[in-house]
């Protein structure tokens, strides 16, 4: 049986591609947690490897191989339009992209901060508003508040950090969940194994469904 | 921001020896494979007009180099070799007898975005199979293709073959809405296999999308393509029809083994008209050669013809050959100064011998030595 590597995203989604990737079956390393520090782990016998890498880079390793396979937030896939093959929509960690800013404030400057750049500029042009946007790495709620920009545009879940922040959600862009993904090469050169993979997930997702 | 002295664009690369010697043995061992095929080579000018190659070109313009020539016109870098073929083809070659059959290593130029990591200069070395229609000649480069990369010694590799009417007649007998067929193409295009079953799901025909979706894993065995010669569409069963032809013809040359069918897989749809095929190796995450059928790039250069082709793209190609280029063996011959004309000789005779043999004056000593490294 060949080698899988499999790219993990650190952060808010860690936990639940986990336990989807458990409960299907899938036998995950004892080590691979939250809190280790390993940055690959391997499960030898299932002859699977599994590494661990910012979210936004995961597309990156998928798309020149280093991963055949990974899992990654469709926001990631929105903005860094890699090549590579979405597969299976996993249905975990939803949340939505979505404009945000401060109440009743007339936009003056249409300055535009966010994390997500070419997802922002595309949104702007298809409603046919030019405007001008900022990349932020973190914290950007922070941007309004003191006046660098206008709007936001960022991930939204359950709208707390907003509401902390006297921000209000003003238009949703798209509605996001956690994607499986793979390399071109790998899905048609270990497209058996792929295929293994994606209905081992599948059924258990449409289990899950079922019972919720 | 000026540039250091030692940055180059964006995208470019130096090629140093080592790597610049696998790139050679290649080429010339796919240049060899090709020949014994009946395949000529042909080379094209790096800048064309971008008013008739550029139009024509698979690749879409804001990926182009474009500057401006001496009488004021727009010219592009090469962005593909196909294009400029096809211009040569109905110019120059216009009264050589058909098929023909051509084959290039060139490279060619498309823009990239910043910090992509994407290369803009690309070699490729490809063939094309000119005035020839039907799977004979498709089957020919799927054939060309594997024998091609068995001569490189490529690690372990698999062909991809599509077929654009294919998806096109199965898109149309289940999806009478033309606008959620494009939106399916789209999907496709991006590799956005979620999207594109999600749609699907919504359809109608219940039965008919599960068959689809059936069809979708990867077809490994001809059988799998047989039910579609039933279809009720026409345009399904012609193209079933020349796939599985293809693979007969793939069986006689034993190759089959490196076949899969993925009715996913789509080139650019406004240029491909049939088959498409793309390449894949081991230890590459990338494709290694792609290419299909393009009948209708001809009528663009003022005379129709049937025309199929690939590339192999050199960059990820090389990565995959299991090639060893030693570097050859070294011969210094050293000589006294005033012994000139007697070293020069000597070096004369040991290279018709097949040495590689660089002069080095030495006045320490008193006749001509060499020494191989």
């Amino acid at each position: 049986m060949e080698l899988l590597t499999i790219a993990m995203p650190k952060g808010r989604i860690f936990e639940e591609a986990l336990a989807i990737l458990a409960d299907a079956g899938i036998p995950v390393p004892d080590d691979l947690t939250k809190e280790t520090r390993k940055l690959i782990l391997t499960a030898p016998e299932a002859q699977l490897a599994f590494f661990l890498a910012k979210p936004m880079d995961v597309a990156t390793y998928v798309e020149y191989g280093v991963a055949d396979l990974g899992i990654v937030g469709k926001d990631v896939l929105l903005e860094e339009s890699r090549n590579v093959y979405e597969l299976l929509d996993l249905q975990i960690s939803p949340c939505r992209v979505s404009v945000a800013g401060l109440p009743d404030k007339d936009t003056v400057n249409g300055r535009i901060a966010t994390k997500y750049p070419s997802i922002a500029e595309k949104y702007f042009r298809g409603i046919g508003e030019q405007v001008e946007v900022v990349k932020l790495n973190g914290s950007i709620e922070l941007a309004p508040l003191i006046g660098l920009a206008d709007r936001i545009v960022d991930i939204v879940s359950t709208g707390q950090t907003l509401r902390e922040n006297g921000l209000v959600e003003l238009e949703t862009i798209t509605s996001v969940t956690s994607r499986l993904i793979a390399n071109r090469a790998s899905y048609q050169l270990k497209y058996k194994r792929v295929n293994r993979f994606y209905d081992q997930l599948k059924k258990h997702i449409e289990r899950r469904g079922k019972v919720d | 921001m000026s540039p250091e002295a030692f940055e180059k664009p964006i995208g470019f690369q130096d090629v140093p020896p080592k790597l610049a010697r696998k790139k050679r043995e290649i080429e010339s061992r796919l240049s060899h494979v090709f020949s014994s095929w009946g395949y000529q080579e042909v080379m094209t000018p790096m800048l064309e007009y971008a008013e008739t190659v550029g139009r024509a070109s698979a690749i879409s313009e804001d990926k182009m180099f474009r500057l401006i020539g001496q009488e004021r016109a727009m010219l592009i870098l090469r962005p593909d070799q196909t294009a400029p073929i096809a211009r040569m083809v109905n110019s120059l070659l216009q009264h050589e007898a058909l098929p023909l059959r051509l084959f290039y290593h060139a490279s060619v130029f498309r823009t990239q975005e910043y910090a992509a990591g994407r290369r803009a200069e690309l070699y490729q070395s490809g063939v094309e199979l000119i005035g020839e229609p039907g799977v004979k000649a498709d089957a020919e480069l799927l054939a060309l293709a594997i024998t091609a990369l068995q001569a490189c010694q490529t690690s372990s590799f698999r062909l991809v073959v599509g077929h654009v009417e294919l998806l096109r007649g199965l898109l149309e007998s289940i999806c009478p809405s033309e606008e959620q067929r494009a939106q399916l193409t789209d999907f496709l295009i991006h590799r956005d296999y979620v999207g594109f079953e999600a749609l699907l799901q919504q359809l109608e025909d219940k039965e008919a999308v599960a068959d689809i979706l059936q069809l979708c894993r990867g077809l490994d065995h001809k059988e799998y393509l047989e039910p579609l010669l039933s279809h009720s569409s026409n345009r399904v069963v012609k193209a079933a029809k020349q796939l599985i032809r293809i693979w007969d013809i793939l069986e006689d040359y034993g190759y089959e083994s490196y076949l899969t069918v993925d009715i996913r897989l789509l080139g650019n749809i406004n240029y491909y008209t049939g088959m498409y095929l793309e390449g894949f190796a081991d230890g590459v995450g990338f494709a290694i050669l792609s290419g299909g059928r393009y009948d209708q790039l001809y009528e663009q250069f003022g005379r129709p013809l049937p025309a199929t082709g690939f590339a192999f793209r050199m960059n990820n190609l090389i990565e995959t050959c299991n090639i060893e280029c030693m570097e050859p063996k070294k011969t210094t011959l050293f000589y006294p100064k005033l012994q000139r004309k007697a070293a020069i000789a000597k070096s004369k005779e040991l290279r018709e011998l097949g040495y590689t043999v660089v002069l080095q004056i030495d006045d320490t000593q008193t006749d001509i030595v060499w020494r191989e490294e």
